[in-house]
């Protein structure tokens, strides 16, 4: 077992570049998306263009979901529920008024409805994440997924709503392809941003601080529930995005594609990144997506070897290809958490 | 009336089933606080080796009271060696892990055990059924109410439930009378003190797996039997088994059994009394039965409520 170091002021990271330095910084980054993502359409090839996406969508969810799983410490196993909530939400309007949208303010449209979709599964969150709260570690787990599967369940059922077609069992089909590689990684800038200068700002050591020890913390004066429902609030947020910029990404959306399979995939992001390291998440999610599309020159054993490159990695590395750390930070952070 | 009742046999030889699987998670989970994802697909190993059996069986003309009792335990015998193998390779290096870890090889075997069987060379992914070795029939009905409908028992129901209270009735004894089984609950009480008690607790934690995953094998033979032989026919069954111990209390075998069974009963009375097109919904209700139950009583029905104490 490694020495339990105590976390001591000298040891947390402190942030010595002004905050308005980092937001021009992010806007300049953002901005530098567009030429690329011209580049990228005019001279590259369709499937690489399309994986890199899929890349992208992945570490958002991956990301988002170590907020929950990883930072704040509750174990939750529904992460496509909500990643289903956004894709439909984005789905069934952008497909509703795909004809009536003019074309100059089409950015404009899937702005707003990529941020609707965040903040629909983000109430999600919310409503899962306040009774949910009672319970923890397996029982939440599990929790999870059932309210995962409801999810699922539901959009299978569910013809239409009004009159904006959702499709139930079939799925949805022809929505507008939309997302391209700006938009997918203006969104990874601004998830693995936000949510690492949350985690790692004064405000976000309660996060951590819920994980290592909930009574202790408690004890602290930290209100617990206040930090595990804003983890879901903000997880979630960011899945219901993933789900918008993949259900325009494809055209169509299979209620079947959010069952928790799905989640777990996700869960595995965050694991063998190293729970808790974003930019672990961030590795895992480039590797977990990219593995299985160099496997397909094995065909049939494709998915064999995945999975058991999956268990040797955890046998091997259980603690995650980074660990507790950032790539960035040589200096060891908290403790690898025992139980 | 006739419905209910009719509902109410299919849900307790469904929930047998359930009960079966049940009875591994919990086990697993009590002696070593894991989530054993894997074991819905132990179930479905076992239904592959009855195919495998039954298809030459029935080649060989063997009589059905010769071939009945070798696919049991031909299937029981092949998951309870899968099920130490697992244990062996997979989860015993990681024991002083974290248990999150544990878990992720746990869906990590789940992975490779389906996607192998969907292999053609290993089985495949089309489903298969099973060549009839039991005609499945009434052995018993009644007729009920004013309308004089019938209730029926199958054969195959009859098998479900008494497999289920005979291994249930096995386990009970060796848990509760034999020295291994003293030996099983010193471990779940406190791995490291019963260790220091002398107790050999690789070799109890190995025979757990052992016994879950031979009752999961005898689950995957009635299924077998009932439905057809799918590589992911481990998926849906196996949640549902693992939110019966849940809802039974995990840890607790009596409640293995009772979460089993009213998990048959939620689902099967849903699906009799919904109209047709909100059948899909009985999946989605045994989720909601559970997240209310987890609400009001987080430790199952027959759990010990457990206060964390600092």
């Amino acid at each position: 077992m490694e020495a339990q170091q105590a976390p001591t002021a000298t040891m947390l990271h402190r942030n010595q570049v002004p905050a308005w330095i980092m937001n021009v910084a992010l806007v300049i980054v953002i901005a530098v998306l567009w030429p690329i993502s011209v580049a990228f359409d005019k001279y590259l090839d369709s499937y690489v263009l399309d994986v890199l996406i899929r890349i992208g969508v992945a570490i958002i969810l991956a990301v988002s979901l170590n907020l929950i799983n990883g930072i704040t410490g509750q174990f939750s196993l529904g992460h496509a529920g909500f990643m289903a909530l956004g894709a439909y939400t984005g789905g069934v309007l952008l497909k509703h008024y795909q004809n009536q949208i003019p074309g100059e303010l089409l950015p404009a449209t899937f702005i707003g409805v990529t941020i609707l979709g965040g903040v629909v599964a983000s109430a999600a969150g919310l409503i899962v994440g306040i009774p949910t709260l009672r319970l923890s570690g397996d029982y939440l787990a599990i929790a999870t997924l059932g309210f995962g599967e409801i999810i699922a369940v539901v959009l299978n059922q569910i013809d239409s709503i009004g009159k904006f077609e959702v499709g139930g069992s079939a799925g949805l089909h022809n929505i507008p392809h939309i997302t391209n590689f700006f938009w997918t990684y203006a969104w990874v800038v601004i998830c693995v941003v936000v949510i690492a200068r949350l985690v790692y700002s004064a405000k976000g050591k309660p996060f951590f601080a819920v994980r290592e020890d909930e009574i202790a913390a408690a004890a602290m004066g930290i209100d617990t529930t206040y930090y595990k429902v804003a983890a879901f609030v903000i997880g979630a947020f960011f899945a219901g995005v993933a789900g918008v910029l993949s259900a325009t990404l494809s055209g169509n959306l299979d209620p079947g594609d959010f069952n928790f399979v799905k989640s777990i995939v996700i869960v595995v992001m965050v694991v063998l990144g190293g729970s808790g390291s974003i930019t672990g998440s961030v590795l895992a999610a480039i590797l977990l997506t990219y593995l299985p599309e160099q496997l397909r020159a094995f065909e049939d054993w494709r998915l064999v070897i995945y999975a058991l490159l999956l268990i040797v990695m955890m046998l091997v590395r259980p603690e995650g290809l980074l660990g507790n750390r950032e790539l960035w930070w040589t200096r060891k952070r908290l403790a690898f958490p025992e139980e | 009336m006739h419905v209910f009742l009719q509902e109410l046999i299919n849900g307790l030889s469904i929930g047998a089933v359930y009960a079966l699987i049940a009875l591994g998670y919990t086990m697993v989970y009590g002696v070593l606080k894991l989530i054993n994802f894997a074991h819905g697909d132990v179930y479905m190993v076992g239904a592959v080796i009855a195919y495998e059996l039954a298809v030459k069986a029935v080649a060989a003309r063997s009589p059905i009271w010769v071939t009945l009792p070798v696919i049991f335990l031909g299937a029981m015998g092949g998951c309870a060696i899968l099920g130490f193998v697992i244990e062996y390779l997979c989860y015993r290096p990681l024991r002083h892990r974290p248990r999150l870890v544990a878990l992720i090889t746990a869906i990590g075997v789940s992975l490779l055990l389906e996607n192998l069987f969907q292999n053609r060379l290993v089985f495949g992914a089309t489903p298969r059924i099973l060549p009839e070795l039991l005609p499945i029939r009434p052995a018993l009905s009644w007729a009920v109410g004013s309308e004089k409908a019938p209730v029926v028992v199958t054969n195959l129901d009859l098998i479900s439930m008494g497999l289920c209270l005979a291994m249930m009735a096995v386990l009970s004894w060796f848990v509760l009378r034999t020295k291994m089984g003293l030996a099983l609950r010193a471990v779940s009480f406190r791995v490291d003190t019963a260790s220091l008690m002398g107790i050999n607790t690789n070799r109890v934690i190995s025979m757990t797996f052992v016994l879950g995953s031979a009752l999961a094998a005898v689950a995957g033979v009635v299924d077998a039997m009932r439905y057809q032989v799918d590589p992911l026919m481990g998926l849906i069954p196996g949640i549902k088994a693992f939110i019966a111990a849940v809802l039974g209390g995990i840890g607790s075998i009596p409640g293995a059994l009772l979460g089993g069974l009213l998990m048959g009963l939620v689902e099967t009375l849903l699906k009799g009394y919904l109209p047709a097109q909100y059948n899909n919904y009985s999946n989605a209700a045994a989720f909601v039965v559970l997240i209310l139950i987890l609400l009001v009583r987080p430790s199952g029905l027959l759990g010990k409520t457990t206060v964390e104490k600092v």
